[in-house]
């Protein structure tokens, strides 16, 4: 690698600087500069246009004390706490029967695959009109002689979490299960060698060597799927519309509907903070884990 | 017992074949098991596919009779063409194929000029470090991270201020920012595994910052180049919340018309033209998808695991 220039640091490479130009004001104008602008907003009383009338922690007091955004972090909460043991767990073992030398990988792995390839609006749609209670699986079981059968979780507020959890599911465990599959790849087979010797049975070897070494890989995982869960917008804005009622609300909806329709910046800002607030929960400890790893190796 | 040809361990193999345990007899519980279960979560895969397929060639007497998974008594292409030049968002009755080439306008400038400018800072990180280079970097990758919430609004005023809210432009911009991360990463990662010596008898010879980008990493990184074609073809087209913040309506894409045509709450519901018109926006990126096989498994693995 060119380790860079030390003399005369200004005009060395003018090219090369001029050519990074997007990149450093993409960070430092959007990126640093929009998230700070986001948190400093929030503080203030900005209604149509941001004004900077700062009123201290109003915003946030208006916000938790809102049963819509309660609504939202509860429905999130459920949603997420389902998504990332299921999305682990289904990717994982999706990960190891494709690993047994199995035919038809190839085949396999393209069906699982391709739903990742579709939008959420795409993906919220089809399912809107699978779990149909009159068209969908409801009526078709009916129709074979369970007559009392009830499945309808877009329109049943209990459990309209859980007919997005299908439909997110079917969208993105095939795309977990080829990154799990890229991890069990990468461990080497003298492992599976030296297991074989011990006769420790295959099972246990997953449990007790292979997990623990793909330690880098689940976390990439929990990354991954967490920051998709918190994002989580336009896959409910085409299933549910946030419906029935208020019960498939989620916090990026509650940003964007304070945002540009309700014309209280503040309190969308106020939302938005949050959310990077509970990105920043998780991105810390793995930075952290991820930099101290790089020292070591 | 196992089979001992298989060469030094491969890293990051989502492509290399399988190993593991090696094969047994076919037909035992192992792997009845084994592809029992791999059949039955296929199904549940392929099912919405095939739902909205059937639907789309059926009529709607058909469909209120009959069943959503049996394939179409009496195939009919109509849903398809109402879906595509009939359909209406609000009182507009234009069809999807207005959102299509919106789509397909958005597209194109955006995909070009967020791979140029990525494959750039590519470049630029790996061979031509400058002072803050890596800090820059390490920014940009955090920032992928950042709940695309936070810096809605930001780059509203920013759009307003140069004058480009609303307009096509402002989306390809703002299509280009969010695209920087990932493929920033893919081609620092790419470049960098391009020998050094090459770049340095290209120094010698006098070629400068352009020179050598356009004569030798270019040429050179082909395969990373569609790569990154397949992974922003297929992220720009599913686009939504971008295309709702930041265009007008009469420039919707896609998406987000596809979006307002099936949840429209006015008239009566033509499911079988509203599976068309899904599975027309579903086209593009499943035709990139079949076409493009292993490239689209190595873009969306380049991404997440780590280079």
């Amino acid at each position: 690698m060119a380790t860079g220039v030390r003399k005369s640091w200004l005009f060395r490479n003018v090219n090369a600087k001029i050519a990074a130009l997007p990149m450093v004001l993409t960070t430092l104008v959007v990126f640093v500069g929009g998230t700070i602008w986001t948190v400093v907003y929030s503080f203030t009383n900005s209604k149509l246009l941001p004004r900077a009338d700062f009123v201290g922690l109003a915003q946030y007091e208006r916000l938790w004390a809102n049963s819509r955004w309660m609504q939202s972090i509860e429905n999130l909460a459920v949603y997420g706490a389902f998504a990332l043991v299921f999305t682990i767990v289904i990717g994982f073992l999706l990960a190891v029967l494709m690993d047994q030398k199995i035919r038809y990988e190839d085949t396999f792995r393209t069906i699982m695959l391709y739903p990742f390839a579709l939008s959420f609006i795409v993906t919220g749609l089809v399912w809107q009109w699978i779990l149909n209670p009159e068209f969908g699986i409801q009526s078709i079981v009916r129709s074979i002689g369970f007559e009392s059968f009830t499945f309808d979780p877009l329109y049943n507020p209990d459990i309209v979490m859980f007919g997005l959890l299908i439909a997110g599911m079917w969208q993105g465990t095939g795309f977990i299960m080829c990154i799990m599959l890229a991890g069990l790849r990468g461990i080497d087979e003298d492992i599976w060698k030296a297991t074989k010797v011990d006769g420790i049975p295959t099972w246990k070897t997953y449990i007790i060597v292979i997990i623990p070494m793909m330690r880098a890989v689940f976390i990439t995982v929990l990354v991954l799927v967490t920051s998709g869960i918190i994002k989580l917008y336009d896959l409910v804005v085409a299933q549910t519309s946030g419906g029935p009622g208020l019960a498939s609300q989620v916090p990026a909806m509650y940003v964007y509907d304070y945002l540009f329709t309700a014309q209280n910046l503040g309190q969308g800002l106020a939302a938005s903070t949050m959310m990077l607030l509970s990105v920043l929960i998780v991105l810390i400890p793995w930075a952290y884990l991820e930099f101290g790893g790089k020292k070591n190796g | 017992m196992a089979d001992l040809t298989s060469a030094a361990p491969a890293r990051h193999g989502v492509l290399e074949g399988a190993r593991g345990t090696r094969p047994r007899r076919a037909l035992s519980g192992r792997n009845i098991m084994i592809y029992g279960i791999l059949i039955v979560m296929c199904v549940y895969y392929i099912l919405p596919l095939w739902v909205m397929v059937m639907t789309s060639l059926k009529g709607m007497p058909e469909i209120r009779l009959g069943n959503i998974f049996a394939p179409p008594v009496e195939i009919t292409f109509q849903p398809w063409v109402k879906a595509w030049s009939e359909a209406c968002t609000g009182l507009n009755c234009e069809g999807l194929s207005v959102g299509f080439w919106n789509s397909v306008r958005i597209l194109i400038p955006s995909v070009i000029l967020s791979i140029a400018v990525a494959s750039v800072n590519g470049y630029a990180l790996v061979n031509w470090r400058f002072k803050g280079s890596d800090m820059f970097f390490t920014i940009l990758i955090f920032g992928s991270f950042i709940p695309y919430q936070v810096m809605l609004y930001p780059i509203v005023i920013l759009l307003r201020e140069m004058g480009l809210y609303g307009g096509l432009w402002g989306l390809v911009l703002v299509h280009t920012i969010f695209g920087m991360p990932i493929l920033t990463l893919l081609f620092r990662n790419y470049f960098s595994s391009i020998p050094e010596e090459l770049f340095k008898a290209a120094r010698v010879d006098g070629a400068g910052f352009w020179g050598i980008y356009f004569r030798i990493m270019m040429p050179m990184s082909l395969p990373i180049f569609v790569v990154a074609i397949i992974l922003q073809v297929t992220g720009i087209w599913n686009d939504f919340l971008f295309g709702v913040v930041y265009t007008k309506p009469s420039l919707y894409p896609m998406t987000v018309q596809l979006n307002n045509i099936v949840n429209s709450v006015q008239g009566v519901k033509e499911y079988n033209v509203n599976m068309a018109a899904t599975m027309l926006t579903g086209l593009v990126p499943l035709f990139i998808y079949f076409v493009s096989g292993k490239l689209f498994v190595r873009g969306i693995a380049a991404g997440a695991v780590k280079g």
